[in-house]
């Protein structure tokens, strides 16, 4: 590609996917900021007009929202604390030579390939529901009072049904990035007197720090958008009206289109302002 | 101390057995090398006698103790591996104090030693760098000073060099020869290359699909190797090994002739051919030559003086006193 020639070829040919990229993101992106300056009722008479920030002030003003902003970042947070030490713990333990090693790690990335609504509907029925579901029988083998999990203990069960849901993902990377520890650095650290648990920390764990942060970035994108889980279990109910749920309500519950956007545009900020601090991080690691 | 004794020593992997029993005994302060080709369990023998690998059946001793089930950092050896393995997240400082932070020693003592091994392999003003920051022949010597600082009974070196260019090897060569004459520590060192084995080792050992050749001095192998194989292994270039009816004539089945034990002439000699290449070195000329009747290459070394070229008749004739002779079985008759 070094002629001119060749190289006005190359923009032409790349010029429709990258228009197309851009007409994607840009115009959805326009229409919210537009709505979000509008009063915008359509069951309720429609088109009502400029009004300036005033959705931006009533959502940040409304009572739902601190909760939301808290609840949002408690997901995320548990989600990926469960996912990577227990990605870890796994990818270490896949990593062992053992019989039958392809079907179990083709096992343990099935979850990943559950759409979020059913797997969200089978952990409500068949697992957490307080009369029928499996944990209720095995608390009442014990004697216990069953847990109306999705009620008493709703953020641990949504967390723990992301979790689920995420941990193959996370594996997998650690996995990959596990298999790529050069063996004589470990058997020098073996002779140099170290630990099983001193190898693990100084030279696994460094080794890993990459594709942790990986997994940290690329999981938190998308868990900030989360929301068949909850739609599905809770329905914002029990504390656990995330950001993007709060949206939804605004916009189809409400029917306030306008109010919604600027929720809208909120949240591309926290996710904004979420991506440059870990950038950061992952910046760091990726210097070395 | 560090007196090394292999005793019946056997390993396989599954049913392919790599090292037949083996016995050896490397002698507290010797540098001994283990030379043979690739796949010829030279490096398994290291690894057993490190402990990275456990015997299938036999025992090593280590200064008369037992070490056959010793975990590997018990065992008072360190290990320079061929691709280093060198910390990457890690300082060259905190790389070489690697293994006293392990052995819970305190920092000053950590430090002590570490400026000292850093002064001996001129690493001083690379102590904070990472190895990804390092060229080749200075993570080679980061490996060493991560060896050296645990003062260890013997070091072992797995194929140290092969990742050096050919300049940069030879100065590591003379480097650890010159270690070697500092500590007076036990050293084994696995190579390929028979020119490490021959300028670097007190001992060889010459293997061949887990078997050993022969052990002795550099001189001893080279003077007088004990079979065939050994004959075409020590030594560069290889030995001429020449059968059939001019073997007949000194009663042998086979006979060996150096190309350094070999004189040229334009006129007359005992055997003659053709000139195919002439390798002109500067100090040394050798000459590979053809049509002999003796054999498909005939290779001589000449002064660099000598000038014949492609396609030049010339007379050769061997050092009498110095024609290695070998029976139908490929051993040395004496």
């Amino acid at each position: 590609m070094a002629t001119k020639a060749s190289r006005t070829a190359a923009r032409l040919m790349l010029a429709p996917a990258v228009i197309l990229l851009l007409g994607w993101m840009m115009v959805p992106l326009t229409m919210t900021v537009i709505f979000s300056f509008k009063r915008y009722l359509p069951m309720r008479g429609g088109d009502l007009g400029w009004v300036g920030f005033e959705n931006y002030v009533r959502f940040v003003n409304s009572s739902a929202f601190w909760p939301a902003v808290q609840s949002t970042l408690m997901i995320v947070g548990g989600v990926l604390l469960i996912t990577v030490v227990l990605g870890v713990l796994l990818a270490i333990l896949l990593d062992q030579p053992m019989w039958g090693q392809g079907i179990v790690r083709i096992l343990v990335i099935a979850p990943f390939f559950v759409m979020p609504t059913v797997s969200a509907l089978v952990w409500k029925n068949m697992f957490m529901d307080p009369v029928n579901g499996l944990f209720a029988h095995l608390w009442r083998f014990f004697g216990a009072t069953p847990v109306s999990w999705l009620s008493e203990a709703s953020m641990p069960s949504i967390i723990l049904i992301v979790s689920w849901q995420w941990l193959p993902f996370a594996t997998l990377i650690l996995l990959t990035a596990i298999q790529s520890l050069d063996s004589e650095q470990l058997e020098a650290a073996e002779m140099d007197g170290a630990s099983p648990l001193s190898r693990f920390i100084y030279i696994t764990l460094p080794h890993l720090a990459r594709a942790i942060t990986i997994v940290v970035l690329i999981q938190t994108i998308f868990l900030l958008a989360i929301f068949a889980e909850i739609f599905v279990t809770t329905q914002g109910a029990f504390g656990t009206r995330t950001l993007t749920y709060l949206i939804f309500q605004r916009v189809l519950e409400s029917q306030n289109v306008g109010l919604g956007s600027a929720g809208g545009v909120y949240a591309i900020i926290l996710a904004n302002i979420l991506a440059l601090f870990l950038m950061r991080i992952v910046g760091k690691n990726l210097d070395r | 101390m560090g007196r090394i004794v292999l005793d019946q020593v056997t390993k396989s992997f599954g049913d392919v057995t790599v090292i037949p029993p083996l016995d050896l005994t490397i002698e507290d302060g010797e540098f001994a090398v283990f030379v043979g080709p690739s796949g010829c369990g030279k490096s398994t023998l290291l690894r057993l006698i490190a402990g990275l690998e456990d015997v299938t059946s036999g025992a090593i001793r280590i200064d008369g103790q037992d070490a056959t089930d010793i975990v590997p950092a018990k065992r008072g050896l360190a290990m320079v591996f061929q691709s280093y393995a060198l910390y990457p997240h890690m300082s060259v400082r905190k790389n070489i104090a690697f293994p006293l932070r392990m052995a819970g020693m305190d920092r000053a003592e950590q430090d002590r030693r570490v400026d000292l091994a850093a002064s001996v392999l001129n690493l001083t003003d690379y102590l904070e760098r990472r190895p990804g920051q390092l060229s080749g022949g200075q993570r080679q010597r980061v490996a060493i000073g991560r060896a050296i600082v645990r003062e260890p009974a013997a070091f072992l070196f797995d194929e140290p060099l092969s990742n050096l260019d050919a300049a940069l090897r030879m100065g590591m060569r003379l480097e650890i020869s010159e270690l070697h004459k500092r500590l007076e520590t036990t050293m084994i060192y696995v190579t390929h290359d028979q020119v490490e084995a021959m300028t670097m080792a007190d001992k060889i050992v010459v293997l061949r699909a887990g078997h050993i050749e022969q052990v002795g001095s550099p001189l001893d192998l080279y003077r007088a190797p004990r079979n065939l194989f050994v004959a075409g292994f020590i030594g560069s270039p290889k030995m001429n090994l020449i059968a059939g009816a001019e073997a007949a004539k000194h009663d042998a089945h086979t006979i060996g002739v150096r190309p350094e034990h070999i004189t040229v002439s334009a006129t007359d000699g005992e055997w003659s051919g053709v000139v195919a290449v002439s390798e002109h070195l500067g100090s040394d000329t050798f000459f590979h030559v053809h049509d002999t009747g003796l054999a498909d290459t005939i290779t001589v070394r000449a002064d660099g003086e000598v000038g014949f070229r492609h396609g030049d008749r010339i007379h050769m004739t061997p050092r009498a006193d110095v024609i290695h002779r070998f029976d139908e079985q490929g051993l040395r008759i004496a």
